[in-house]
């Protein structure tokens, strides 16, 4: 049977199937090449207009999505919420709907309201990407992370991923964990039992508040940073004390009896989830996390553009 | 729906051995050239002339790589068939400098090649580039390319279809003219 990507749009993980991912991997590993060679761009996109739209601050997604369209030729058009017409209280369909009236054909979205995307794709015609919504889901960033485990460890089936850090306001954990459980990888999640939703484990994941005790049981640890931005309430005492119960330093990493994958989505902060030592270290994969994340965001774009 | 047999059994080597000589008269021994076979289908072919050509010369140095064309393709987007799924690309070598020689298997419309060209020189800029296909469908050309090695050439009408079949993905080796 011919291969496909099922869905019109990447709203979250949540909704692909196991092929589709796979389908998205085996189009990044083409992109990879491409990225790598002298002449890093293919003509693909070069009749496709795509607008990055952020309502939230990002450095890395959207270099990386800006890096995957020029690659693809794409023609791409920017715009973030502080410095347009929403601070004039312009509502969200209003400015996408005025966007795309200028012919765009996809686009590229990151909202702090979890499901603003959905909504989104009720009520537009163009292909929506989720590039982050409140504390839902960030498919990409979910997409790459289970890339890189597949190309540093080989597959991601059978490989158990610990989920570390502040599980409640991370759309990297709940994209993560659909992903890794798609592609048959066993998941744990780890951290502060004020941090972990109260009903975590009906996805089916292992809840762990010992860090020690997840360390020792995963192939790959996925350090998450801790969301100030998103915690309206005191979660924890304080840094120092988060960092010294659940930050990853080179002592406990050295203490394992094995070699884990260390994996980080970013921004790092330095000194309190993880150390310089273990970020900077042979075990850390969080600089090929990111070459990584331009080949998978090329593939979906890649792959959303192409359907019939 | 009827079909002609063009190609069959060892008509099949005796094409590719007929070819494998013709390379070698223009090619000499092969040190400043490469054999590229593209995507999907045109690998099955390309990997025998590879591998005839190997015992033939006695030569491990010649190079072989194949190319994807799915992201050169002017019909994406545009396709009402199947989406366009890219398949492995592997060139293990520089193409800058190089006599390059293209193979597929079958040449119609030249779309594939123009396409093939284009992903080519994004990997550098060949000395030249040859086109080797196994049929040839005559009269039946978008753009202006021809072959330089030919295994059959064979008239046929544009709703025809030219199937290649081979023992790698199929039972036999088979080459035929399907007219609705």
């Amino acid at each position: 049977m011919k291969k496909s990507f099922s869905q019109k749009h990447l709203l979250g993980i949540k909704d692909l199937s196991r092929d589709d991912i796979e389908l998205v991997f085996e189009t990044a590993d083409n992109f990879k090449t491409v990225i790598n060679r002298p002449i890093k761009k293919v003509p693909s996109l070069r009749d496709v207009t795509v607008a990055n739209i952020f309502f939230e601050n990002s450095t890395r997604t959207k270099i990386s999505f800006e890096l995957a369209q020029k690659r693809l030729s794409a023609d791409v058009v920017n715009f973030s919420a502080s410095a347009s017409s929403v601070s004039k209280g312009e509502t969200l369909i209003d400015t996408v709907k005025n966007i795309l009236s200028m012919k765009v054909d996809m686009v590229v979205m990151r909202h702090p309201s979890p499901g603003a995307c959905v909504f989104l794709s009720k009520h537009i015609d163009a292909s929506i990407i989720n590039a982050g919504d409140g504390t839902n889901e960030h498919p990409t960033q979910a997409l790459l992370d289970a890339y890189s485990i597949r190309e540093k460890l080989g597959s991601v089936k059978g490989k158990k991923v610990a989920i570390i850090g502040d599980i409640m306001h991370s759309r990297v954990a709940l994209s993560n964990i659909y992903c890794l459980q798609k592609l048959g990888a066993e998941v744990m999640v780890c951290g502060p039992t004020t941090l972990i939703p109260k009903h975590i484990g009906t996805l089916g994941v292992k809840v762990e508040s010992d860090l020690i005790k997840a360390l020792n049981w995963c192939d790959v640890a996925n350090m998450l940073r801790i969301q100030l931005e998103r915690q309206d309430i005191k979660y924890f005492p304080s840094l120092r004390e988060y960092s010294m119960l659940y930050g990853l330093n080179k002592e406990r990493l050295d203490s394992l009896k094995k070699d884990i994958v260390v994996m980080h989505p970013g921004p790092i902060n330095r000194g309190v989830e993880i150390t310089s030592d273990v970020a900077d270290s042979i075990h850390s994969i969080i600089l090929d996390q990111v070459e990584n994340g331009v080949a998978i965001r090329m593939a979906v774009m890649f792959l959303l553009a192409g359907r019939n | 729906m009827s079909s002609k047999i063009i190609l069959e059994k060892q008509q099949f080597s005796i094409t590719i051995d007929r070819l494998c000589y013709e390379l070698i008269e223009r090619h000499d021994n092969f040190s400043n050239s490469a054999l590229i076979g593209l995507q999907p289908r045109g690998t099955y072919f390309s990997q025998r002339v590879f591998k005839r050509l190997v015992e033939i010369t006695s030569n491990k140095n010649i190079l072989y790589g194949e190319l994807d064309i799915a992201f050169y393709r002017d019909d994406f987007r545009r396709t009402q068939d199947d989406q366009i799924i890219p398949s492995k690309l592997d060139i293990n070598f520089t193409v800058e400098n190089k006599r390059i020689v293209l193979i597929d298997d079958v040449l119609f419309t030249g779309r594939t090649i123009r396409a093939a060209l284009d992903a080519l020189t994004d990997f550098g800029r060949p000395a030249k580039v040859e086109l080797m296909v196994l049929i040839d469908r005559r009269f039946g050309r978008d753009l202006p390319i021809q072959p330089d090695y030919t295994g059959i050439a064979v008239d046929t009408r544009a709703n025809d279809k030219v199937k290649v079949e081979w023992k790698e993905n199929s039972k036999q080796d088979l080459a035929l003219i399907v007219t609705n």
